[in-house]
């Protein structure tokens, strides 16, 4: 069976990232799973294991000192190694910030066909072929390669496989790392702020506001009702620009494109640019003052009535039906 | 210093977009097509430096259909020095790889210290191209940069990562990009709009590049493109104080809380 390498990012205390197990998955329905990770050397035994557990069998442990100093480089050098010792015929990353300035410069090294953000990697009829979900899922596209090998960005959170759990073997190789090529990282700060609650991108709940939370200060609102699910908070593109939450919760054409099991919108008309990012959500509640709001067109359980009043309410029988 | 700037016509996002259902390229009508809005945060970059530097040159590049021209004009027309404009109708549909090759080559036919492109573009949302041209040109690339500060050696800031942030430098020459958080684009002013006509907008062809398009082809190829139908709405209700217990109990009901 051919190898499918996969990249494993890790998080600041060493283990891997919750997208390992999705990525692992995906890479066993396509051959056999080897993680690819990079250490400093002599330590990466109990992410192996780790990796071992998620399905992995095999794991390559790339040793360089560059490991948290330099960027994109050392994961860049570990990928070309191993791919030179294992001939795959797909690499996947996860497709992160990270990952994709490694899959960039890996498919133009190897020469390799580059798929970006797909959903989904099969083989089909002996061929890589990947699913993709364009323009916030209006439109299923697959691709393939005839060249021998793909490298697949894969979307945080789209795999929901799991592999069998495996006993790695575990191959430790050192990998140089040219500080010419790679830029070099000065400080890593994890936000404690955000970590209390899930991510934008995979969460299965995600509570947004909009223009008509009316201020920052409001916004506490989104977020209450949030807590109370165990939600991700997101906003629309008019929430943000009017400052009330940072860039980063932007949900639409611009910013993320989500797919929950569930998704309310608060105070968001819809316009295009906020429906596009997450038409493809499994239900859809939408809580807005505007009868003729365009977010009602699409929603599973629309409340035409005042935010102030009804989430608190909202939030109150949540809390009465958990006792 | 010299700064290229990397511009694409996307299709406005305020707009409903549309693929072609047989090649599955994106349909570009030219009547909404726009500078992508994160292209004009990138110019802002280099143009802010050059407030600050005045013997700084800016270049703006775009590949793309003959329309792209009119990108460009923007560009010079918000202050950038010149513009270049990769015109070939063999690159119809390119892929990364051949994009990212093409603008490699036009990018070391200008020369330059700095490479400042958007995250990722609107509409094919890769976010991939400022990585792959870094490899090309055997440079460091430093992506997604919320404030770039610029030196005349080096340039650095802070990235969002995954649940974490980041502060980054590399030396130049190198390759960046920047986010959605980078500072807002100026306007073109009327002076602006006037000059900018008088400045030089170059079109150049894989040709001229010195390219062989047939040995640097597209390797992706689309299998199936399937539009979604359209979704409709379900119940919905005008709140007369008992919509939160009915929300919650639709909720209970679809096991979602």
């Amino acid at each position: 069976m051919s190898n499918t390498l996969v990249l494993i990012g890790t998080d600041a205390a060493g283990a891997a990232r919750s997208s390992a197990a999705g990525l692992i998955a995906a890479a066993a329905g396509l051959g056999t799973p080897v993680a690819v990770a990079v250490v400093t050397p002599g330590t990466g035994d109990a992410l192996a294991a780790q990796l071992g557990a998620l399905g992995a069998a095999q794991v390559y442990l790339a040793e360089t000192d560059a490991a948290g100093s330099l960027l994109v480089g050392p994961q860049l050098e570990a990928l070309a190694a191993a791919s030179a010792a294992l001939s795959p015929t797909a690499i996947l990353v996860e497709n992160s910030v990270e990952g994709r300035d490694v899959a960039g410069r890996l498919a133009v090294r190897l020469g390799a066909a580059l798929f970006v953000d797909a959903v989904d990697v099969a083989v089909v009829g002996g061929a890589t072929t990947t699913t993709h979900s364009v323009f916030g899922g209006a439109y299923t596209v697959q691709s393939t390669t005839p060249g021998s090998l793909a490298i697949v960005t894969i979307r945080t959170g789209a795999i929901d496989a799991r592999a069998d759990a495996a006993t790695a073997a575990i191959t430790r190789l050192p990998v140089s790392v040219s500080e010419a090529t790679s830029a070099t990282i000065d400080a890593i700060t994890v936000s404690t702020e955000v970590s209390s609650r899930p991510e934008l991108r995979g969460a299965k709940t995600i509570v947004s506001g909009g223009r008509g939370v009316g201020s920052k200060e409001n916004f506490h609102i989104v977020e209450e009702l949030a807590d109370a699910l165990g939600a991700a908070v997101g906003a629309s593109r008019a929430a943000v620009d009017a400052g009330y939450v940072p860039q980063s919760f932007q949900v639409g054409q611009t910013g993320s494109t989500v797919a929950p099991q569930l998704y309310i919108a608060v105070g968001i008309s819809g316009a295009i640019q906020h429906r596009a990012g997450m038409q493809t959500s499994k239900t859809i509640v939408a809580i807005d003052k505007d009868p003729e709001a365009p977010i009602f067109e699409i929603a599973d359980f629309g409340i035409v009535g005042d935010l102030f009043t009804v989430v608190p309410r909202v939030i109150a029988a949540l809390d009465a039906r958990a006792k | 210093m010299k700064i290229i700037v990397l511009v694409k016509q996307v299709p406005d996002t305020w707009g409903e977009r549309k693929l072609n259902p047989t090649t599955g390229w994106v349909e570009r009508d030219p009547r909404d097509a726009v500078v992508d809005e994160i292209n004009e945060r990138a110019l802002e970059v280099a143009l802010a430096h050059k407030d600050r530097a005045k013997d700084t040159e800016v270049v703006v590049l775009s590949m793309g259909p003959a329309s792209a021209t009119e990108a460009l004009r923007k560009g010079l027309a918000m202050g950038a020095d010149s513009a270049v404009h990769v015109l070939d109708d063999s690159l119809a549909g390119a892929d990364l790889g051949l994009t990212a090759a093409v603008l490699s080559a036009a990018i070391a036919s200008i020369g330059f210290d700095l490479v400042i492109a958007g995250n990722e573009s609107t509409d094919g949302r890769g976010g991939v191209i400022p990585a792959m041209i870094a490899e090309h040109l055997g440079l460091p690339v430093l992506t997604a940069l919320d404030n770039p500060v610029l030196t005349d050696a080096s340039v650095s800031g802070d990235r969002g990562i995954e649940s974490a942030s980041m502060t980054a430098h590399a030396a130049l020459p190198a390759v960046i990009s920047i986010s959605e958080a980078a500072p807002e684009a100026r306007f073109p002013g009327f002076k602006g709009i006037m000059t900018a006509k008088k400045k030089p907008l170059t079109v150049v062809t894989v040709a001229s590049l010195g390219m062989d398009a047939a040995a640097t082809g597209s390797r992706n190829t689309i299998v199936s493109v399937a539009e979604r139908p359209a979704r409709t709405g379900g119940r919905k209700v005008v709140d007369d104080g008992t919509a939160a217990t009915e929300l919650v109990e639709f909720l209970a009901a679809g096991r979602l809380i």
